[in-house]
């Protein structure tokens, strides 16, 4: 089963209070805790694929306009209170185990070492229909 | 499957030459190209089991061949099965042979298929992808991890960019010569992305990435081997191995980049930058200078120097005045300013950083506030510099980039 996790990191936090007022060490701390996870699930062959996203002040929501053509626009997200900053996406035998890699990444090193408890939404990726 | 480095190497360096030859004997490129890469990967297979053949070229040809002339009878039988339902096939779809002649043209076999991998009309992915399959012999699920796009997206990829040569009509064969000095650029180009896409990315989150770096070295190799009197090609192979000297001080234990400033200097490589400098050395003196050969000299220049405050940064400055006034790209001014500011303080440097604020390239690029915060850094004014590169953390798309900004934020803070 493969399941889709989604972490979401609150705006104030990423601007003000985040990562970038950190002390090195903890930020250090950080980083190699998410490149372990990485590799921990590339070495049990449990991921699919990951990535972290850019900024979300460079985010923009597109929709079809007149014939076609995409039209660009800044908002909505500009009031949202937090965005999705990166992602996981795993094949695992149980959703119990899905649960505990999300838990994993959830208890991130923060500032002074403290675990983050991030919320990582869970979803399941619809598969492909049972062979005949 | 792990094959033996030096059956490796041998398929990989027969590759273009078994390529021009199926390619002249039937003329259909794409479907050759397919024929090969079926060929390599039978070799694969079964070399390392039955040990190699005694001509391991014309293994290679002769299997390739066999998959060309299946090809072709599926083809043809399937255009009979249509043309039965849809009247007289067109003359333009019917099967012409290739002519078959079997010159021994290793060298010109490789040059002929690098132009037509870097042809005009194909993306720079899609000509880097199909120049790694058809020149470097590389499979496609190598080139799809190095790039980490699924096998089948790369499939996909290489085979519209052979689409697009095909109905780009360009013959398998050496360009003009008027037209070989654009299109060696291009190619030049194509091997200089490969390069640092394999440069840049060897401190990503990335946990396996077969070495881009190194192909475009061998690539860039052969090419200067073929064409050792053009000055470009010596200028970017110096350029690539003089870069590549200081890949293993360029990260840390954790993957993140260490600048050039603060790399342990005695983990270059020594024998690259010698290779690299002499090259160039040789290159400069005779006259038709171009930009790869003037940013191999500054890669020289910091290669050559023990630390960066005895590098000699006048002539860094200068070599980068030259190669402002060969191309107008605000990133050399950019590098430039950070030169000047090494040579007359950093409000020099910050002065010039002004004038490109109203660059409309620039707007909002990363490197713009980092090196504007790295020279007030150096100023002394630390509240601003915290400022920029905290601007230029939430700017950058590179993940080993943002780190490090973020550890100068927070090395400044403290």
């Amino acid at each position: 089963m493969k399941y889709m996790l989604m972490m979401h990191t609150p705006r104030a936090g990423f601007e003000n209070a985040g990562i970038a007022t950190w002390p090195m060490e903890d930020i250090k701390a950080h980083i190699g805790f998410m490149k372990r996870l990485a590799t921990d699930l590339h070495a049990a062959g449990e991921l699919v694929g990951a990535e972290g996203l850019a900024s979300p002040e460079h985010a923009r929501v597109v929709r079809a306009g007149k014939g076609g053509a995409p039209e660009v626009t800044d908002g909505p997200f500009a009031e949202a209170k937090e965005f999705l900053a990166g992602y996981w996406i795993v094949d695992v035998p149980t959703t119990a185990r899905a649960y505990e890699i999300a838990a994993r990444a959830s208890a991130a090193p923060g500032k002074d070492g403290v675990p983050l408890n991030m919320p990582i939404e869970i979803r399941e990726v619809m598969s492909p229909p049972p062979a005949d | 499957m792990t094959l033996d480095p030096a059956v490796e190497r041998l398929l990989r360096d027969a590759t273009p030459h078994v390529v021009g030859a199926i390619v002249r004997r039937y003329g259909d490129f794409a479907a050759s190209e397919d024929a090969v890469q079926e060929a390599l990967i039978a070799a694969a297979a079964q070399w390392p089991r039955d040990g190699v053949p005694d001509n391991p070229r014309g293994w290679l040809i002769q299997v390739a061949s066999r998959r060309m002339t299946d090809h072709v009878r599926s083809e043809t039988s399937r255009r009979r099965r249509e043309a039965l339902a849809a009247g007289p096939i067109p003359l333009g779809l019917q099967i012409t042979d290739g002519v078959d002649v079997e010159i021994d043209s290793v060298g010109d076999d490789t040059l002929i298929l690098l132009f037509m991998c870097s042809h005009p009309a194909l993306t720079r992915p899609s000509a880097i992808a199909l120049t790694l399959r058809a020149v470097g012999g590389l499979t496609t699920a190598e080139i799809a991890r190095a790039f980490l796009v699924p096998e089948s997206t790369m499939a996909q990829r290489i085979s519209r960019a052979k689409a697009t040569i095909k109905s780009s009509g360009v013959p398998f064969g050496m360009p003009s010569a008027p037209e070989r000095s654009a299109r060696l650029d291009a190619v030049l180009h194509v091997l200089y992305l490969m390069f640092n896409e394999g440069y840049a990315s060897s401190s990503g989150t990335a946990v396996h990435r077969t070495d881009l770096s190194n192909e475009a070295i061998r690539l860039t190799r052969a090419v200067y081997r073929l064409l050792p009197d053009e000055p470009e090609v010596a200028g970017l192979l110096a350029l690539m191995l003089l870069t590549d000297a200081r890949r293993a001080a360029r990260t840390g234990p954790d993957g993140e980049l260490i600048p050039l400033d603060e790399q342990d200097r005695s983990r270059w490589d020594r024998q690259a930058i010698e290779e690299g400098t002499s090259i160039v050395s040789a290159t400069l003196p005779r006259g038709s200078v171009g930009s790869y050969q003037l940013q191999a000299a500054i890669a020289a220049i910091h290669d050559e120097a023990p630390s960066t405050d005895t590098t000699d940064w006048p002539q860094i400055a200068a070599v980068y005045e030259l190669l402002a006034r060969l191309s107008d790209n605000p990133m050399i001014e950019l590098n430039r300013a950070v030169a000047i500011a090494m040579v007359h303080g950093p409000s020099a440097g910050l002065a010039l950083l002004d004038a490109l604020d109203s660059d409309e390239r620039l707007a909002g690029h990363y490197r713009l506030s980092a090196v504007r915060a790295h020279l007030l850094e150096r100023d002394g004014q630390h509240g601003a510099a915290i400022e920029c590169y905290r601007a230029a953390a939430s700017r950058t798309t590179s993940v080993a980039e943002r780190n490090y900004l973020l550890m100068k934020v927070a090395r400044l803070s403290t």
